[in-house]
């Protein structure tokens, strides 16, 4: 079973590298953005067939490494 | 007085600050990222900067997961002393010793200069060799050093006086303009800023040299 960890800066955190992708689309001549945040995407390879287990799991891993929930928010994806 | 500094895949001031540490009267013993205990009667804990693991995840996430790190946060959990200088800093945040966490600089360079820090309280071994307000140039060197910690944190760490050194000209965006802050029992402080760098007259200065000096003497004489 694989899973999809999405991580994001919580709102009220600023993030500078999406409001500087912002500018950037700005200069491209892109309209109307009002806001970019930037996250990433972890993918685990997990050989839990169980998928309750598996997400358990998963959001064991991240509060304990994944994400640092004192800035970042998580949501688990199994796939 | 036993010095340990902790050294991981990519720390790149340990030497540095086993330095500083020796020369105000520490005797320092280095200790690997993978040993699991801490060497017998251990006063202080040092957590150098560098790119612990490449900063691969978040800076000092994997540190903080590391086989010593687990004696680093006991040896705190008995009111052992832990200083965390820069990547230092990040690791001690991850670890949950101390609040808050260290973003992206908000001008997203990585910043290295001089910077004039103010010192908010000298009532921590850390700082008793300054006084309140004194201001000293210490170097800074860092792409994440952009403290942010929520808004009751924030106030609770102003009322606990556990500010220890704030910038006069905030170079990355920090919360407050903090610099470095204590842990409650005010036995562990974290700081972006290297005193170590600036710890003999080589170094072009010697304002960080204080840290070092008062630190000792406070726990030589405790």
């Amino acid at each position: 079973m694989k899973a999809r960890v999405h991580i994001m800066l919580k709102n009220g955190v600023l993030d500078p590298q999406g409001e500087a992708v912002r500018h950037a689309l700005g200069s491209l001549d892109f309209k109307g953005v009002n806001g970019v945040r930037q996250g990433k995407v972890i993918e685990l390879d997990l050989a839990e067939t169980d998928a309750a287990k598996a997400e358990k799991t998963v959001t064991d891993m991240c509060e304990k490494l994944l994400a640092n929930t004192v800035i970042e928010s998580y949501r688990v994806e199994l796939i | 007085m036993h010095a340990a500094v902790i050294v991981f895949p990519g720390s790149n001031c340990d030497r540095d600050l086993v330095v500083a540490l020796e020369r105000a009267g520490a005797r320092v013993s280095k200790v690997w990222h993978k040993d699991t205990a801490l060497p017998e009667g251990i006063d202080l804990i040092a957590i150098p900067g560098g790119f612990s693991f490449g900063d691969y995840l978040r800076c000092g996430a994997i540190a903080a997961n590391s086989p010593i790190c687990k004696s680093v946060v006991a040896h705190a959990g008995k009111g052992g002393y832990v200083l965390g200088v820069c990547n230092g800093f990040q690791v001690l945040t991850e670890t949950g010793l101390l609040p808050g966490a260290l973003l992206r600089n908000a001008g997203l360079k990585y910043i290295c200069k001089t910077v004039e820090l103010r010192v908010e309280t000298n009532d921590s071994a850390y700082t008793s060799g300054y006084d309140t307000g004194d201001i000293i140039n210490i170097p800074i060197a860092h792409h994440d050093g952009n403290y942010f910690v929520d808004e009751d944190t924030h106030t609770r760490l102003r009322d606990e006086r556990r500010v220890a050194f704030t910038y006069v000209d905030n170079p990355n965006g920090s919360i407050g303009d903090i610099a470095g802050v204590l842990s409650q029992n005010r036995r562990v402080l974290g700081m972006m800023p290297h005193p170590e760098r600036m710890a003999e007259p080589a170094h072009g200065g010697t304002d960080g040299a204080g840290l070092f000096s008062g630190l000792i003497g406070a726990l030589t004489h405790a």
